[in-house]
């Protein structure tokens, strides 16, 4: 992986970050680069609430605020930033406004590595108007002055139309870190992660891929 | 929360009878229905901190639940829900949870605006 001035990581619910790049997120941090990972909402309107339920609909984000922090501290991102907007809101948000609040981001922290998900292949709205957004921000820089942008991708279509990810980082040797971090997002994991435990110690093929292998594509712009 | 018991709700619901209350209403499949199926028609709705007033208000059904609110000009009411509190802020929050415990439906009124 290289080493990297700065890397920005833009999603807008917690756990996004926990599937899709934590380990790349931790093995920044363990080669001593500074992250600043700007998330957009508190996932206010997640379905999980518990089963039995142990969560609210309006104790649910401060549940989500505590688990985010701590699914930071575990991949060792010192630079959290929660934004304050509302989830399943941010396709209706002024776009110039979302725009700005990343290019201001981008100014400040002069990034050479920001990660977001891919426009069109992201599947939740919010998804998709974030990285329509961090994309516009990017786009208004002048072009060798870009840093380098990094999207998620997981619709149904995304291999079919962007062909095979150009980025896959093995992150085998931080993959305790990677299972802490989506772990810290107990309410909406928890029923995820009950078989891990089984599959690594069975070696599991498919899902030690799944969880080793962070797939990124470069966006084309 | 916990299973509903008629009886309590009916009182939350009869308490805020003809005083103004704050609204949250919400219905969700969750936005990933549609990527998970395709053939999944995805819908929805949402309203937040709607400023109201209704006559009466009922639960009926025998669980899972149904609750409608007369309105002087109108009707309010949810469908499926199964859960229910009345949290420290006096708020009532009724929540219809699938077979998986995942939130499907969501109604709250409260005296004072939800954050």
């Amino acid at each position: 992986m290289e080493k990297e001035r700065h890397v920005l990581v833009i999603f807008p619910h917690p756990d996004d970050e926990a599937f899709s790049v934590s380990g790349t997120v931790a093995i920044h941090r363990e080669a001593g680069t500074p992250v600043t990972y700007l998330c957009l909402t508190l996932g206010e309107m997640g379905r999980n609430l518990g089963n039995p339920p142990f969560a609210t609909r309006e104790s649910l984000p401060k549940i989500r605020k505590k688990e985010l922090i701590d699914a930071a501290n575990a991949i060792g991102i010192e630079d959290l930033r929660m934004l304050g907007l509302r989830d399943k809101t941010i396709e209706f948000e002024d776009d110039e406004k979302l725009t700005s609040i990343f290019t201001a981001a981008i100014n400040e922290l002069n990034p050479s590595l920001i990660i977001t998900f891919y426009p069109g292949y992201s599947v939740h709205p919010d998804h998709e108007a974030t990285a329509r957004a961090v994309v516009r921000a990017v786009e208004r820089i002048e072009e060798k002055e870009r840093p380098k942008l990094h999207c998620v991708a997981f619709s149904n279509n995304c291999i079919q139309e962007l062909g095979q990810p150009d980025i896959i980082h093995d992150i085998t040797a931080v993959e305790e870190k990677k299972v802490a971090a989506v772990t810290a997002h107990r309410s909406q994991t928890e029923a995820m992660v009950l078989d891990w435990k089984e599959k690594f110690e069975n070696q599991d093929a498919d899902f030690l891929e799944w969880i080793r292998k962070e797939r990124l594509w470069t966006y084309k712009f | 929360m916990k299973p509903i018991d008629r009886t309590e709700v009916q009182n939350a619901i009869d308490s805020f009878a003809g005083q103004d209350v704050y609204l949250h209403l919400e219905t969700t499949n969750g936005a990933y229905a549609t990527h998970v199926d395709e053939a999944f028609f995805s819908a929805g709705a949402y309203i937040r901190n709607a400023f109201i007033q209704y006559e009466h208000g009922k639960i009926v059904g025998d669980g899972p639940y149904r609750i409608g609110l007369k309105l002087n000009i109108g009707w309010v009411y949810a469908e499926g829900v199964n859960h229910f509190e009345v949290d420290d802020q006096g708020r009532l929050l009724v929540a219809g949870l699938d077979f998986s415990g995942k939130l499907a439906v969501s109604m709250q009124l409260s005296p004072t605006p939800f954050e």
